[in-house]
């Protein structure tokens, strides 16, 4: 574990960073940010100090935080990985039991006024921690049982935990990374091809206990399937999201009601409309061509995630930045299926554009590593 | 620990190709996502677009102020009163129990009021405003604004509702207004929507209900924006309902109410129409009740005692109720046997006091007998034998058929609830409903009115006046709609000839101004109003032979529902005839009595149009009847009796 791995001498010092920093992917974040604010100061009904004031002050203190990390040499990011990812494992055990009630579940802790999401650092964390152990395991060990099975248990204490809070989504979104990182680290197919048909058969299983003694999901969570199966047989109840979702989407049209002027958002028609349905608002006011714009900016950001990777040669990042842009892939394609009627509700927000505190400060940390990996990579 | 740089190359290799295969996978997401955005706002967007408007808009209907229904003179006999109500709307209120309390101690609400706000609290939205009482004084709804200030949520309103000025001079003309029931609704093939606001009101029996479409108006609409819990946002468009068109009575609001009042605690009906157009210029059935009541929503003590009555207040006597006519059918038996040409106006009957007839003995009134009688003679003093002796002559069919002819036995179409048709019996009609032959017996009885025929008071009264001009007048209630006319034709001729007619008046002006006539104590001494009529004691029981030899009890021994209902028909002046009237008194006695001296003050009020004068009456009856004309309860200009309040 030495840094002469690296051929540092290569590596810009001081202020020079700033130069290297993958400027491109800044502006581009920004601007999706910007998007965000705008929507929430007309979800707000033109109103700055309800929601857009404050995301833009967390983004504010998120950017601040990403310059830093991105500062910071990836050597140094990799080796806090291990002490990363089990304070995040502790948080989760704190707010098991001691946490906040929110929407049924346990959510968050409170720490000097803020409210901390531990399952947010922890999609982050558990990317660390994956491809630090990926980029110290020998690469013939890779798909020896053996080293698989550590990294199933490094993704499955925190899954475990996130979903006895519960909270399907992120325990969903947790065991995706997991997944992910080790498909790119080059784990055998066969071992995915084993657990996709145990997938396969515990979604058999569930969907079968249903209304049994051992039933295996909230009854709750059985509707949100119901109802994504078929949104109309509940109208006004557990399928009135996502009806009204596509209203809102739908009635957008090819260039929106224009600016403030979404009678779905504004008359409430909308649940969660600042949070995870915000992007319902961007389609009802700026219409196809507004939400085709913000898709291709998404894409930009994974693109130049992308090229970034590739063009790291250092196993520890490359696995980083793939991993940080598979999870913010997650985010983005489950919400958007979510409101587009292609998935079923769970509580996912839309990268950059949600209201929250928690998820805009871990997305900026996991950019300031990606920065950080950019910066410091080897050439 | 150092790799080889050939391993990292290797495992970079691994990776970036599956960096590329996951890359694919995202872009085919994003293309899923794409094309069903593309879906959902450009191929399906009409659609949400339509749901999305659906979701804002929402249209509210309002209420159109009912026409007003006046008397043919423009007295407000129907208005729409402002009423004042105080609401409260919860999210205003903050302290929903302390604002309460505290108008609880302005105005007076009872327990009833609390307990109803409270439940309909917990069932609307915070922002829906929620009636606290109703019908507030002008001096509640003051105090409420003044104390704005520490009511918060409070507002008074204000909207309109039907009041009846001359209350009940009117409830069985107008009839009253209601809520729209549930059968009201599945009566209409297609319900106005209007019908469907809560607490809407529609006419439920008279005039309301028969002229319910003229009155009602048309609904405005209020295109409304309202958020997802219906609150409203603001109003897009505004368009102004049409109000109810107004009505103009027949009716002479100030004769209407002398006749009421001149009827008293009686059960009885009176008629006064116009011979030459028609026009009904009083229509009373007494006694009456108040129709506000019904507005407001009768309590069951006010309802139960109208219910319980005998006098059956809420019948519409006038057109409801069905008597036998007695004496006063006997101009038409005459008609008949004239007509039909079995006696001449000269043909003498010689009256012994009863006529023998199957072994049965029918009675004259008078036991010792008329004599000889002709036609004058029998309808001044009203003789029956010369009845039966003609009825017999032409036949019932006949008889029935001027009697239809004369407006007995069909309906009269005015707007009112229950119009009854009365019987015009005769044999076909006898073996219909009873399956009885005819016998002559029936024709005896009928050709007296009694029998089996009814008559209702309207229909006497439109016989009198189709006498009186020889015409076949119809009645009508209604003089104008909207400002606008409705027309009236003349009557065509009813085609018996002037001389049988001649005949048959001067006998109803002898039965008043004959030295032996039957009524002449309720004649009129005024020149120009001097009168004809015609009185009827018509029987609700049978007197048995038994009966008959121990002596007929008087009908003042009898107990009020065994008693004789007195009869009166009459028009006036003789010479050139303006009014037809018709009395009914149920239980009354003798007409000639009971239901005479009621019949001519109806008419000479009609007249005069108010209050009879004195001038009209026999000198030696002034002094009685001046004193009893200053006992009735008449109405003043604002259509109050003084000495009430009205609340």
């Amino acid at each position: 574990m030495s840094f002469l791995e690296y051929r540092v001498k290569f590596v810009p010092t001081g202020l020079r960073k700033v130069l290297h920093l993958n400027w491109p992917l800044i502006v581009l974040v920004t601007a999706v940010s910007a998007v965000g604010w705008l929507a929430l100061y007309s979800i707000a009904g033109g109103r700055m100090d309800v929601w857009a004031g404050r995301q833009m002050q967390v983004f504010a203190l998120g950017v601040v935080l990403m310059f830093f990390i991105a500062f910071v040499p990836i050597w140094f990011w990799r080796n806090m990985s291990l002490i990363a990812y089990f304070v995040s494992v502790a948080l989760l055990l704190v707010v098991e039991f001691f946490g906040t009630m929110g929407m049924g579940a346990q959510r968050w802790i409170e720490v000097g006024g803020m409210r901390l999401q531990p399952s947010e650092l922890m999609k982050v964390t558990l990317v660390m921690m994956l491809a630090a152990y990926y980029d110290w395991l020998d690469v013939k060990k890779t798909s020896r049982l053996f080293w698989v099975l550590i990294p199933v248990v490094l993704t499955a204490i925190p899954t475990v935990l996130v979903l006895m809070q519960p909270n399907l989504g992120t325990a969903l979104i947790l065991l995706m990374i997991g997944g992910t990182v080790m498909l790119l680290a080059g784990v055998s197919w066969w071992y995915f091809a084993v657990v996709a048909s145990g997938i396969g058969g515990t979604i058999w299983a569930v969907m079968t206990s249903r209304g049994t003694d051992w039933q295996l999901l909230h009854e709750y969570q059985f509707r949100r399937i119901d109802t994504f199966l078929d949104p109309t047989s509940d109208p006004l109840g557990a399928g009135y999201n996502i009806i009204q979702a596509q209203i809102a989407l739908g009635s957008g049209g090819w260039s929106g009601k224009g600016f403030m002027q979404g009678t779905q958002s504004r008359l409430n028609f909308l649940p969660e409309k600042h949070t995870d349905f915000i992007f319902t608002t961007l389609g009802e006011e700026f219409g196809f061509v507004g939400v085709f714009s913000l898709l291709v900016l998404y894409g930009l950001i994974l693109l130049f995630c992308y090229v970034s990777a590739m063009q790291n040669k250092d196993r520890f990042s490359l696995l980083l930045i793939l991993g940080i842009a598979a999870n913010f892939f997650f985010y983005l394609a489950i919400n958007l299926a979510m409101v587009m009627g292609l998935a079923p509700v769970v509580g996912i927000p839309l990268p950059f554009l949600s209201y929250g505190g928690s998820a805009m400060l871990v997305l900026l940390v996991a950019f300031g590593l990606i920065q950080s990996a950019h910066v410091h990579r080897p050439r | 620990m150092r790799r080889s740089p050939k391993e990292t190359e290797d495992s970079a290799g691994v990776t970036h190709r599956r960096a590329l295969l996951m890359g694919g996978a995202m872009t085919a997401m994003f293309a899923v996502l794409g094309a069903r955005m593309h879906y959902l706002s450009v191929d399906q967007a009409d659609q949400f677009k339509l749901l999305a408007e659906e979701n804002r808009i929402s249209i509210r209907l309002i209420p159109p102020a009912r026409g007003l229904i006046h008397d043919r003179n423009g007295k407000v006999l129907a208005g729409n009163e402002q009423n004042y109500r105080v609401v409260i709307t919860r999210e205003d209120a903050g302290d929903v129990d302390a604002v309460l309390s505290k108008l609880a101690h302005i105005i007076p609400l009872t327990a009833d009021d609390l307990d109803r706000t409270a439940k309909e609290m917990k069932r609307t939205s915070p922002f829906a405003p929620i009636t606290v009482a109703d019908r507030l004084s002008w001096e509640d709804l003051s105090k409420i604004a003044l104390n704005a200030p520490s009511l918060p949520g409070v507002s008074p309103e204000v909207g309109l509702s039907r009041q009846y000025p001359r209350d009940t001079d009117f409830a069985h003309v107008l009839g009253y207004v209601g809520p729209v029931s549930e059968r009201d609704l599945a009566d209409l093939d297609q319900p106005d929507p209007l019908l469907r606001i809560p607490k809407f009101q529609i006419g439920k029996i008279g005039v309301e209900r028969w002229l319910e479409n003229n009155l009602r108006g048309r609904a405005g609409t209020r295109r409304i924006e309202v958020n997802a819990v219906g609150r409203v946002m603001r109003e897009l468009e505004r368009e102004e309902g049409d109000p109810g068109s107004d009505v103009r009575l027949t009716i002479d609001a100030d004769v209407q109410n002398f006749v009421q009042a001149r009827l008293g605690d009686e059960s009885a009906a009176a008629v006064v129409m116009d011979v030459n157009n028609g026009d009904i210029i009083a229509i009373v059935s007494s006694p009456s009740f108040d129709p506000n009541l019904f507005v407001r929503g009768i309590s069951h003590t006010d309802y139960n005692d109208l219910m319980e009555n005998d006098h059956r207040p809420l019948a519409n006597k006038t057109v409801q109720g069905v008597y036998p006519p007695g004496s006063t059918f006997k101009m038409i038996t005459a008609l008949a046997a004239l007509e039909a040409g079995v006696i001449n106006v000269n043909t003498s009957v010689r009256c012994p006091g009863h006529l023998e007839f199957g072994g049965r003995r029918f009675h004259c009134w008078k036991r010792a007998g008329h004599g000889s009688v002709n036609l004058e003679k029998s309808l001044a003093e009203s003789c029956d034998v010369y009845y039966y002796d003609i009825a017999q002559r032409v036949g019932i069919e006949k008889i029935a058929e001027m009697g239809k002819r004369f407006g007995l036995g069909i309906r009269h179409d005015i707007p009112m609830s229950a119009i009854a048709d009365g019987i015009m019996p005769n044999r076909a009609w006898k073996q219909e409903r009873h399956k009885q032959d005819w016998r002559i017996g029936d024709t005896i009885n009928a050709s007296i009115g009694q029998g089996y025929v009814l008559t209702s008071p309207l229909q006497l009264a439109v016989m009198t006046a189709r006498i009186a001009t020889g015409r076949a007048v119809v009645p009508r209630l209604v003089k104008s709609v909207d400002g606008k006319d409705v027309p009236v034709e003349e009557a065509p001729s009813i085609g018996i000839s002037d001389e049988i007619l001649r005949k048959i008046r001067s006998g109803m002006y002898a039965v008043m101004n004959g030295d032996r006539g039957t009524a002449t104590s309720s004649r009129i001494v005024d020149d120009t109003m001097v009168w004809a009529g015609k009185t009827g004691t018509s029987q609700v029981r049978n007197i048995t032979a038994a009966e008959r030899a121990r002596g007929v009890i008087s009908n003042d021994q009898l107990p009020w529902n065994r008693r004789d209902h007195a009869l009166f028909v009459g028009y006036a002046p003789y010479t050139n005839p303006r009014y037809a009237v018709s009395v009914v008194v149920e239980h009354g006695g003798g007409g000639s009595t009971a239901a005479a001296p009621v019949a001519r003050d109806a008419i000479l009020s009609a007249l005069s149009g108010g209050v009879p004068p004195l001038s009209a009456y026999p000198a030696s009856q002034r002094n009685r009847i001046e004193s009893m004309l200053e006992k009735l309860p008449l109405r003043d200009a604002d259509g109050r009796v003084p000495g009430t309040s009205r609340a």
